[in-house]
């Protein structure tokens, strides 16, 4: 096997085992994390600091009845589920992780796919999560269902649109839509002489745009109006039990965590961190890299649980008007402006 | 294995198209359409066109049918009833199509016949920088044009749709 085929291989299986293992651990970190806020315990009895929990849940999923409405549509009814995990589970291939590494004699990125178009590419594959939504609410045969998907595909497209464009923006300065670039970009000099060369100083506007939209994609409070669980039950999973159910959790936590790399990646240096020598054996380089950007995730998706418990849900209203009277402009505003500064040669 | 993978998705391209416009259910054939045009995007990346796949993905598949599935749940279009046969209109309209596909097709093949070789798709199109700068220099009226007729067609529908006499509100 070359070396090529081999390093492809763990690249890939290293990708869909973190991801895999995203959702028992951020189950784990919700329930504890919000019971910490909450001046609760959470659950402490399975395993040292009920860190063994997740296991038991999942054990749960697996034998609980599944249960299907008899008057679904039972192929789309189907199909939504499955598709939960599509994005996320794609998403990651433009993703990098680490510098160029010397394997054996041959260089090896540290990313799956090294396309031109990588961030296009993620963006679109990211693009389609909102199927999952919309057919799991539409062919589940309830009305609140079909009220959660309704509210899914407006917001989601809503906000996709402030999303890109504050991608875009963090993408001008460097010139390419490349995600090994824009972390090499960031990696060269400093801001002011002493912060770390990151798009997230000079385009601050530009991240908080990028956050805000992040949590309306994912659907999290205090967006998570598609299953405001006071209004709609459980909105578009309303109907959906057992492992169905099991998959729309972890779609939900996987796109957190590619959408937490991405912000990782774009705004904070991605696997790069001033201080850190990224030079030697290649398995410590690759390890080195990867723990970075594992670390900055994390505290991504802590930021992600924090938030949960701490703001009161949107009106559906509230959030449209913040998407496309607030946000959409201001993402205008700020590409126009770092434009300009990278003409100026500011940036 | 080139030939396996086009013919693979060229097929699943045709098959599912046939399901779009032969589906009662319109939730099904918005279904089908996405499976067209991620078929399709495959055959872009095919040809060498990475980025007009990644393009088609993010503009079609991603924004254009989710509307279509946005409005088709709105309006709650249940399964469409047998209205007794097709229309004239129909009939003339499916052999006018038909026709100019036709001769499409018959002119490329024609033209390959008689020795006008197409000038094959280069990275001078696909790529991205270079697409860029022929859109936004070469192409820059047809492509601000194209932009303006678009927001036309929005501003229309909005007069159209909207209720005469009620001249603001909330519309979600």
């Amino acid at each position: 096997m070359s070396v090529a085929l081999a390093a492809m291989l763990a690249k890939i299986g290293l990708w869909v085992a973190v991801l895999l293992a995203v959702t028992p651990v951020m189950a784990w970190v919700e329930r504890r994390g919000s019971a910490m806020i909450q001046d609760r315990l959470g659950p402490n009895r399975v395993g040292p600091l009920g860190l063994l929990q997740a296991l038991a849940d999942a054990v749960k999923f697996l034998f609980k009845e599944d249960l299907t409405p008899s008057a679904a549509d039972k192929p789309l009814y189907y199909l939504a589920p499955a598709l939960a995990v599509v994005p996320a589970l794609t998403t990651f291939v433009v993703l990098p992780f680490g510098p160029e590494i010397e394997v054996g004699g041959e260089t090896v990125k540290l990313l799956v796919a090294d396309v031109e178009s990588g961030v296009l590419l993620f963006l679109a594959l990211a693009s389609l999560g909102v199927y999952t939504l919309v057919l799991a609410g539409y062919s589940s045969n309830n009305k609140y269902s079909l009220l959660g998907s309704v509210r899914a595909a407006a917001q989601m497209i809503s906000y996709e649109l402030a999303l890109t464009l504050s991608v875009v923006a963090a993408l001008v300065p460097v010139g390419s839509f490349r995600l090994d670039e824009v972390v090499l970009y960031q990696v060269e000099g400093t801001w002011l002489g002493f912060l770390p060369h990151w798009n997230v100083f000079p385009q601050f506007l530009g991240f908080l745009i990028f956050l805000v939209a992040a949590f309306a994609e994912t659907n999290r409070l205090p967006f998570d109006l598609p299953e405001a669980e006071s209004e709609l039950v459980a909105g578009y999973h309303t109907e959906y039990s057992s492992m169905k159910f099991a998959l729309f959790f972890m779609g939900e936590y996987m796109a957190m965590a590619t959408l937490s790399a991405l912000a990782a990646t774009l705004f904070f240096g991605g696997w790069h961190f001033p201080g850190i020598d990224y030079t030697g054996h290649w398995a410590i380089v690759a390890l080195k890299g990867f723990s970075v950007l594992f670390a900055k995730v994390a505290a991504f998706m802590l930021l992600f649980v924090w938030v949960r418990w701490t703001f009161p849900r949107f009106r559906f209203d509230q959030l449209l008007r913040l998407g496309w009277k607030v946000l959409l402009p201001l993402a205008i505003l700020n590409l126009v402006v770092i434009a300009a500064l990278t003409i100026g040669g500011v940036l | 294995m080139e030939i396996v993978v086009f013919l693979l998705f060229a097929l699943l391209a045709l098959a599912s198209a046939v399901v779009v416009v032969s589906h009662r259910n319109p939730v099904y054939s918005v279904m089908s359409l996405v499976v067209t045009l991620l078929s399709l995007a495959a055959l872009f990346v095919l040809l060498g066109a990475p980025l007009l796949a990644a393009l088609q993905v993010l503009v079609y598949t991603g924004a254009i049918l989710v509307l279509f599935l946005f409005v088709i749940m709105l309006l709650n279009v249940g399964r469409e009833t047998p209205s007794g046969g097709t229309g004239r209109g129909q009939k003339i309209g499916a052999l006018v199509t038909a026709a100019a596909f036709g001769l499409v097709v018959i002119s490329l093949l024609w033209g390959r016949f008689v020795g006008i070789e197409m000038p094959a798709l280069t990275v001078e199109y696909v790529a991205l920088k270079p697409l860029a700068r022929t859109l936004l220099s070469k192409y820059l009226l047809v492509f601000e044009m194209a932009g303006l007729l678009l927001l036309a067609a929005v501003i229309a529908a909005t007069v159209l749709a909207r209720k005469v006499g009620k001249s603001r509100g909330e519309t979600v």
